[in-house]
């Protein structure tokens, strides 16, 4: 892997990205990477704009901040709008559909994150771990095996087989919309 | 690299010090919630009970300081959690633990001040309050942490030093170590030097609670041993009833000085990173280390040779460590700072500008950067 990977998880305050991020940060450990977990902490982290952010490494991580993260997770528009331009050129966007309607980049991937949570699990309250599956699936920050152990490991035991649907959820939703976006056939002048 | 069973931890730094504070042997904590300090009072309110322990929640800082006060006379190791304004409160209390030779332990995680200031944005703000915050000349230790594992190792080390030293020891966080989460592979118990404060061994009636000895420290007797003797805020005799006998006054008060002084090699912690070639030096604490050190990656990338003195120990003022590293050849040095250069007066004191010294400031309530260290560096 690269040398230092930053991974910002933005939305609104309860929806459970700080948690996220701390989940991550755990699955990347068991992975056997270098972590540093940090999040926004002030007056918009209620119900404004939060965030959390991960750094990943297989080095020694000293600096504890990201500023130009190579990947973010948007999970609001203000969010989305407020951190789009921070995003690493190059960058991997993933942006909950259901909340953004104006996507700023056409290479993002769109997935309806909350909407398909609710539909599936019931419950808006997974979505951040349907996300975590997501990101998982896209990027391959961490382990598909870590991060389910992060996540079993973190949640209370009553809700272990929700999260376990969740996770898989996240699975399926990267996998679809990887496939709708495979890149088309490379053109030859030749044919 | 992990070995085959992965015992690293993701914890962050409250945390650590708050498991510190159980590793090390505190087992009262007194406090009043402030971020970003309250994540240490949360985890020993559950904590300490599971281990014997005591927790309670104040009124305010100022009961909060009192109460440790108590606890520690009273023969167990205390220790307290605050930020900025708390801290503040704390100070006429501290005076009184560093007269009465009261082993405590007072943690500030530093918030942008003065006064409520910036809740709770990074600051390095208190340095010199730690130093001189009470009245009256007095002897202190402060330490400052600059990432989560040192948290919790320095977290012990005050609670050593206090019990060693018969002495308020400070500890300094600032938002960002105690809030960031890293992983960490904490030593095992049998690692950890754990000291205890040292009891009277004579009889109660032979028992002289403030006389002077080799090092300076008197056992310390806990209340309820059956060992009767006063304690006060007065400047007092070696029975520790007031006087203002000038012979007495200035025995006793320059003891207390000369204990810290006794143990002052151990007590000024730094470390030197990449300093054997450097041509510059910079100067940092608390999590302006992180940021040096990833801008020292980058400068010596481009064959700018830097190094780092990083100081863990704030006072006793570390000024050894800077005949060494002007020993190194030293062209400069750059103190980065989250204040106005607090720290910055020491270097330039101890230094005497043999060297350039240059300070960097940010004030605003954001972790200085590594491109700032780099283009400060490049102006040398």
């Amino acid at each position: 892997m690269k040398e230092r990977v930053e991974i910002r998880l933005a939305g609104t305050g309860g929806q459970g990205l700080i948690t996220a991020g701390i989940i991550l940060a755990e699955a990347a450990i068991l992975d056997g990477k270098n972590v540093v977990q940090s999040q926004s902490y002030g007056p918009e982290a209620r119900g404004g704009a939060s965030k959390a952010e991960v750094i990943i490494s297989d080095r020694e991580i000293y600096y504890p901040k990201t500023s130009n993260p190579d990947i973010l997770l948007a999970m609001s528009q203000e969010a989305c709008n407020k951190y789009f331009n921070d995003l690493k050129p190059g960058g991997i966007l993933i942006v909950d559909s259901t909340f953004i309607t104006n996507v700023p980049s056409s290479s993002a991937y769109q997935i309806p994150i909350t909407k398909m949570t609710i539909e599936k699990l019931k419950k808006p309250v997974f979505a951040n771990i349907v996300a975590l599956g997501i990101l998982c699936e896209i990027t391959k920050i961490v382990t598909r095996k870590s991060l389910t152990k992060a996540v079993l490991e973190r949640v209370p035991e009553a809700f272990i087989e929700q999260n376990k649907k969740a996770l898989q959820l996240g699975f399926r939703l990267a996998k679809k919309e990887l496939k709708n976006r495979k890149e088309p056939e490379e053109f030859t002048a030749d044919e | 690299m992990p070995s085959k069973k992965n015992n690293y931890k993701l914890m962050q730094g409250n945390e650590a010090v708050a498991q510190g504070a159980i590793d090390g042997g505190v087992r009262f904590f007194a406090g009043y919630p402030i971020t970003p300090a309250t994540e240490i009072a949360e985890i020993l309110s559950n904590k300490l009970p599971e281990v014997g322990g005591k927790f309670i929640q104040m009124e305010d800082e100022i009961g909060s300081i009192a109460a440790i006060i108590g606890a520690s006379i009273g023969g167990v190791k205390s220790l307290t959690a605050t930020s900025g304004p708390g801290f503040s409160l704390m100070q006429e209390n501290i005076g009184f633990a560093c007269i009465a030779e009261i082993p405590i332990v007072i943690v500030n995680v530093m918030r942008g001040g003065p006064s409520t200031g910036l809740p709770t944005s990074p600051s390095q703000g208190d340095v010199m309050q730690a130093r001189w915050g009470t009245h009256g000349d007095h002897p202190i230790i402060v330490l400052s942490a600059s990432n989560v594992y040192q948290a919790y190792l320095l977290t012990i080390k005050a609670i050593n030093f206090s019990e060693k030293y018969r002495n308020p020891v400070i500890l300094l966080l600032d938002e960002v170590v105690a809030h960031m989460r890293a992983r960490v592979l904490l030593p095992k118990k049998d690692e950890i030097e754990v000291l205890e404060r040292i009891k009277p061994t004579v009889p109660p009636e032979w028992y002289v609670p403030y006389e002077n000895n080799l090092t300076g420290v008197p056992p310390m007797a806990a209340f309820g041993d059956g060992y009767r003797y006063h304690v006060t805020g007065l400047v007092h005799d070696e029975k520790g009833f007031p006087t203002s006998k000038p012979d007495e006054v200035e025995r006793g008060l320059r003891r207390i000085f000369e204990k810290i002084e006794k143990g002052f090699h151990e007590i000024c912690m730094v470390k030197y990173h990449y300093l054997e070639d450097a041509d510059f030096c910079i100067v940092a604490y608390g999590s302006v280390v992180l940021s040096s050190l990833s801008a020292i990656e980058e400068l010596r990338k481009e064959g700018i040779k830097v190094g780092l003195l990083e100081l863990n120990t704030l006072f006793p003022f570390p000024r050894f460590a800077f005949d060494k590293v002007l020993n190194f050849g030293i062209k400069g040095f750059l103190v980065p700072e989250m204040n106005l250069g607090q720290i910055y007066r020491e270097v330039v004191r101890v230094t005497e500008r043999k060297v350039p010294v240059k300070k960097f400031n940010k004030i605003y309530g954001e972790l200085i950067t590594p491109d700032e260290i780099i283009k400060e560096i490049k102006k040398f």
